[in-house]
């Protein structure tokens, strides 16, 4: 008898990975169909300036959900990504004179410290993670200002620096379109073939039963938040060396709100023990067509916020997981 | 008219899971004041089959009559105003809210539109009361040990006014002496003409309280039967569809005799284990190819005493050593690594990651050695669920599907696989057969005592005591956090071990 | 021995934990000892901290917030979360702010009825779509932020003329020292503790928060509760919002930027678990006066710079929440 329920085996293996990526299609779908509107009605839409544009804006987004997946994935949250990202600005800013590469490093050091230390407060005191993050979004942005004492705009020139921000490889590439790549490649093997990827969705999965089969759970927690804190920090770093001056008061302003909604637009459920970073990279595209577009068809800003919310329910409901 | 007609008629009930059928043209009648078992094999059907009764699922094909009236309960709560009231494998109630909260939720007396606390309580404690239950009205949910939470939700059924009271496997996580308690208020209920549906895996349970069973098998109606005269043996082979002669010649148990007199070469030892007033002073031996079985009431220490030795919980105090070699258990971590692995008996809270498949379930604790360079080798992975799916008979359309698409019996297999397939030297089993099947048990039995003689010491914690005598070389009885006694040899018996369990000092 | 000895027995251990208890009651009261604590800290400190003037102060400054996190409060019992509140407050403030001239009563009711519809939609989404409620408010904080922008062409509107009725909500005072506002915040947190202890709804906003599934089991209409505490939540942030037009005088279209994040520390704060189920409105009120009075602090002692300010209330938010965690663990 068991024979006849046992039977598919073979065949069912193949169509896993289609299962797998379900929730993302919904996205998916919507960002075609986004880009494809906008072909037709957006003057200029098309132009490879325009998606060059596209992508170098949408990086910072882009590398803070990238880690906010991660972190989601946990069943966690991390809502002071925005003032990782000023700390970074201020701290490198600040010890420009040392040179680009120690300024980067000292800035992305302290970032990926501040956050481990998110992860430690939520892992051993076991405190919910958007009370603890959201302490070190109010501290955090007061810290990056009194760096840059009192939150002053600090210009600064530098080249090095600069070139992570400003300049391109072969002349097509932006640099922070090229660093983006690369981590987005990176994380997408991280989360999904290695063991760290694993235990950080068992941990988000059931807690419980990941620390009774060996997982320790502290550490995946700590390691995501450091993880979140790094890469805003690179976001922060960005952003900064391509406007040229640290502006602590400003970087990062929301981009957790923005962060947390393409990961979610993107098929990853808050709840944890399910993620997908692909999902988020388009969640994030998602978000910033809507945005440059509306800026292309001089749409007001205000009514691009009513939109937007509208376009993030509706690709959200199309994804929800379903049930009987 | 109504009056002639059964409390419940079910026929030709069907319903689909994706492809799966899960019940498939089924009939069931249930009469006033009857309690009507049903049996199957893991999988075969029955939650499915309540779900559908109690309106949690939309059944896909079938009728169902209430006292001779067509219905169709779109959800639980249709179910329940129509008096079909449903206790769930894990008990469903508010752990924050107190027990009369709990008993009066959406109904709750009012004066003057606001909620009358006392009458509330006064009337629960007469509900609970008239139960034969003495349980403080006031004492909020979570404090109340898993026996109690089932008798709450029981006497809410019954204050609700129901005809039919469904109990989804509701001994599992009792021991022996609650269960006499739940046998009291199920032959109360009885006698007040209240039909209930009772599932259980344990026959001497069906014997006791029930009067008619229906078989399921694979999700097809087998047979229904009065149990007065029903011989076990051919229930079982209703059961598994086999024939008696095929059967005759095994024991209850699939253990076999297994009582050794010497000491065998000691592995695990612990020394003094404290911790708070749940563990005291806890030394116990188990030695490399032995069956350590462990006794004791709910709460007496025995699932503490796993905890300890498995890094779970942080003892006070004491010693774990193993192979002689003293261990530093800080987490779980530790322990497996020193070879200890560890199935747990809350198979919902501390085992299952339930969106994921079953492979992945089954390997969770593995990975470590999947992996090189970080990377987890999937083909690694099939290699393992192939060989225990075919192993442990595990139900499953594939390795690929979801854990919690299961039914509870083969969830708890694929756990048993997460442990087995590290090959460790110590494997502490906490209640490993609640919710498997009888054929499924008999199986896992004669692994785990294969397992033993290749050498694997085994530390086995059980309410069932047919289980620890049969399958057993020594029984330590755990009572109020302390060991209370170890049988060995002729010493052991179920008789002997309840008095160990039970003795006050 | 007959069964129900057994059950007692066994359940004997459930008394056991003395311990448990008090730390139960410390974390209920953990915010209020907190509180004590830091007054006595003023009042050391400050001459000015202790006066009929810097109290009323203080609570009048804190009313809004208030009423914003006693509708968060019921949001969060049942396990959810609202994040529209701050763009709520703005919707009623820029409506109130264009209809004050016809009196109080009309203003305050087209306000309050709009946010409450707004709060109705987030609950239908949230209950119906089965969408997570973080998102689905964080999609109308967006969205009500871009109404209240559209509706004054992304421009404050202010309150002009003589608006007697209007201008009292906010300004006035009954027996000429307690502010109006500090009355409807002590009136809302009377009705909403009563409504959550002694009436069916209340006990259902907690069942849900509790447990969710057994809550359903249980034949509760749970999508009816969901819907009803985010109307409640965007009804008390459109109240908050009128007194804040009425006191500044505008309609301001940015007003109430965080002041989500704000009413949910203070919910936290004052001992209201975020996964829903435990809490009540006056650890609420609790946890609002500590972050107010600690505020006051800061101005009284004028020294201290906006960014330190904005570390040190970080700061001291983790120290309360990681003190009252130890208290809890104790049991
Ligand atoms: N939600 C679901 N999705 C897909 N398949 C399901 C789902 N629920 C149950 N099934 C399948 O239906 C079959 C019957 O499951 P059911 O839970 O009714 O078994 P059971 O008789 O209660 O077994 P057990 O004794 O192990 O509890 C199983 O093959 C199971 O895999
Ligand atoms: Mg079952």
């Amino acid at each position: 008898m068991a024979e006849a329920i046992t039977q598919p085996v073979a065949a069912k293996r193949g169509s896993s990975s289609f299962a797998d990526y379900a929730p993302t299609y919904g996205a998916a779908a919507a960002l075609v169909l986004l880009i494809l509107a906008n072909v037709f009605l957006t003057p200029n839409f098309a132009a490879l300036d325009n998606f060059r544009n596209i992508l170098v804006q949408v990086t910072p987004t882009m590398l803070v959900a990238v880690g906010m997946t991660f972190v989601i994935a946990t069943g966690g949250i991390d809502l002071s990504v925005g003032s990782l990202m000023a700390i970074a600005s201020a701290v490198a800013a600040v010890s420009l004179d040392y040179g680009a590469y120690p300024a980067i490093l000292a800035a992305l050091a302290v970032v990926t410290l501040i956050g481990a230390f998110n992860g430690w407060l939520i892992a051993t005191f076991k405190i919910q993670p958007i009370i603890v993050t959201l302490a070190l979004l109010i501290a955090g942005r007061g810290v990056a200002q009194v760096i840059s004492n009192g939150g002053q705009l600090i210009p600064f020139s530098n080249p090095s620096f600069e070139f992570w921000g400003k300049d391109s490889l072969f002349g097509i590439l932006p640099v922070p379109v090229f660093v983006m790549i690369v981590i987005i490649g990176l994380a997408i093997f991280v989360l999904r073939a290695t063991i760290f990827g694993r235990h950080v969705i068992a941990v988000g999965g059931n807690e419980n039963a990941a620390r009774l089969s060996g997982i320790s759970v502290n550490r995946t927690k700590i390691m995501v938040y450091a993880l979140s804190g790094l890469l805003a920090g690179i976001a922060g770093l960005i952003y900064t060396a391509r406007l040229g001056a640290s502006d602590a008061s400003q970087v990062g302003q929301t981009i957790e709100l923005d962060a947390i909604a393409a990961t979610v637009v993107g098929g990853t459920a808050l709840t944890g023990g399910r993620a997908t970073v692909i999902g988020t990279v388009i969640g994030a595209l998602i978000m910033q067509i809507i945005t440059t577009s509306f800026n292309m068809n001089g749409i007001k800003f205000s009514y691009a916020l009513v939109i937007k919310a509208a376009i993030i329910i509706f690709v959200v409901y199309l994804q929800r997981p379903k049930s009987h | 008219m109504a009056n002639n007609e059964p409390l419940l008629r079910m026929q030709h009930i069907r319903k689909v899971f994706s492809g799966v059928v899960a019940l498939d043209d089924v009939n069931f009648t249930l009469e006033r004041g009857e309690v009507h078992s049903l049996v199957g094999e893991n999988g075969a059907g029955k939650s499915t089959l309540i779900k559908v009764m109690t309106g949690a699922y939309n059944r896909d094909g079938g009728e169902m009559f209430l006292e001779g009236v067509p219905v169709n309960f779109r959800a639980p709560e249709d179910a329940q105003h129509a008096g079909v009231v449903a206790v769930y494998q894990e008990v469903n109630l508010l752990m924050f809210r107190t027990v009369a909260e709990n008993i009066f939720l959406g109904r709750e007396p009012r004066r003057f539109g606001l909620i009358d606390w006392s009458k509330m309580n006064r009337e629960a404690g007469e509900i609970l009361r008239n139960l034969g239950l003495q349980i403080d009205p006031k004492a909020v949910l979570g404090s109340l040990n898993i026996a109690s939470r089932q008798m709450i939700a029981i006497a809410r059924g019954v204050s609700l006014g129901a005809k039919i009271l469904v109990l989804d496997e509701p001994t599992s996580s009792l021991t022996e002496r609650e269960v006499g308690l739940l046998y009291d208020v199920i032959r109360r209920l009885k006698a007040q003409g209240t039909g209930i549906v009772y599932i259980s895996h344990r026959f001497d349970e069906l014997y006791a309280v029930c009067d008619k069973v229906t078989v399921l098998r694979d999700g097809k109606y087998i047979a229904t039967r009065p149990l007065a005269g029903l011989e076990r043996i051919d229930l079982i082979c209703l059961m598994l569809g086999k024939q008696r002669e095929d059967l005759e010649k095994k024991g209850a148990t699939a253990f076999g005799e297994h009582h050794e007199a010497q000491m065998p070469e000691p592995l695990l030892e612990t020394e003094n284990l404290t911790r708070g007033r749940r563990l005291k002073n806890v030394s116990i031996k188990a030695g490399r190819g032995e069956i350590l079985g462990m006794a004791g009431l709910l709460g007496s220490g025995r699932t503490e005493v796993a905890r300890a030795v498995f890094g779970a919980d942080e003892v006070d105090a004491g010693k774990v050593s193993l192979e002689g070699k003293p261990l530093n258990l800080r987490s779980p971590s530790d322990a497996i690594r020193a070879g200890i692995a560890f199935l747990s008996e809350d198979r919902k809270a501390e085992g299952i990651i339930p969106e994921w498949s079953v492979r992945e379930n089954m390997t969770l604790a593995a990975l470590p050695a999947l992996t090189s360079l970080g990377v987890v080798s999937r083909a690694k992975q099939n290699e393992i669920v192939d060989k225990f799916m075919r192993r442990l008979g595990i139900k499953a359309s594939s390795g690929e599907q979801k854990i919690r698409e299961l039914s509870g019996g083969n969830q708890q297999k694929v756990l048993l696989a997460r442990w087995l397939c590290k090959n460790p030297k110590f494997l502490i089993l906490d209640e490993p057969t609640r919710g498997i099947d009888i054929g499924a048990k008999g199986e896992i039995q004669s692994l785990i005592n294969e397992l033993a003689d290749e050498g694997l010491g085994v530390l086995m914690i059980s309410s069932e005591l047919e289980e620890l005598v049969e399958g057993s070389s020594r029984i330590v009885v755990m009572r109020d956090g302390e060991c209370a006694a170890e049988l060995r040899g002729k010493d052991i018996s179920q008789d002997a071990i309840i008095n160990a369990m039970a003795e006050t000092n | 021995m007959s069964h129900s000895e057994t059950l007692n027995e066994i359940n004997a251990g459930a008394g056991r934990s003395m311990r448990a208890k008090i730390g139960s009651f410390l974390q209920q009261q953990g915010a209020l000892i907190m509180l004590l604590l830091v007054c006595v800290i003023g009042f050391a400190r400050y001459e000015a901290f202790l006066t009929p003037e810097n109290l009323l102060n203080v609570l009048r400054q804190n009313s809004m917030l208030g009423l914003v996190a006693l509708g968060m409060t019921f949001v969060i019992l049942t396990g959810g979360i609202d994040l529209s509140v701050g763009a709520l407050l703005a919707v009623a403030g820029v409506i109130a702010a264009n209809l004050a001239d016809r009196g109080l009563l009309v203003a305050l009711s087209a306000a309050i009825a709009a946010t409450t519809f707004l709060g109705l939609i987030n609950g239908l989404v949230i209950a119906k779509a089965r969408i997570q409620p973080f998102i689905v408010t964080l999609a109308m904080m967006i969205a009500a932020r871009g109404l209240a922008l559209a509706a004054t062409g992304e421009q404050s509107v202010r309150i002009t003329g003589a608006n007697e009725s209007f201008n009292w909500l906010g300004r006035g005072l009954i027996g000429d020292f307690l502010p109006v506002p500090i009355l409807i915040l002590i009136i809302a947190f009377a009705i909403g503790w009563v409504v959550l202890n002694h009436t069916r709804f209340g006990r259902n906003v907690f069942a849900v928060g509790d447990n969710d599934e057994a809550a359903r089991l249980m034949g509760l209409n749970i999508n009816r509760v969901t819907i009803a505490v985010y109307a409640i939540s965007g009804a008390l942030a459109g109240l908050a919002g009128v007194i804040l037009a009425s006191r500044l005088g505008t309609g301001q279209p940015v007003a109430g930027i965080g002041w989500e994040l704000d009413a949910i520390a203070a919910v936290v704060i004052g001992g209201t678990l975020l996964t829903g189920g435990q809490g009540s409105v006056l650890s609420t009120l609790v946890g609002v006066l500590l972050l107010g009075v600690i505020f006051n602090l800061f101005n009284l002692e004028g020294q201290i710079s906006p960014w330190w300010q904005l570390v040190l209330r970080g700061v001291i938010l983790l120290f309360v929440v990681v003190v009252q965690n130890r208290l809890t663990r104790l049991g």
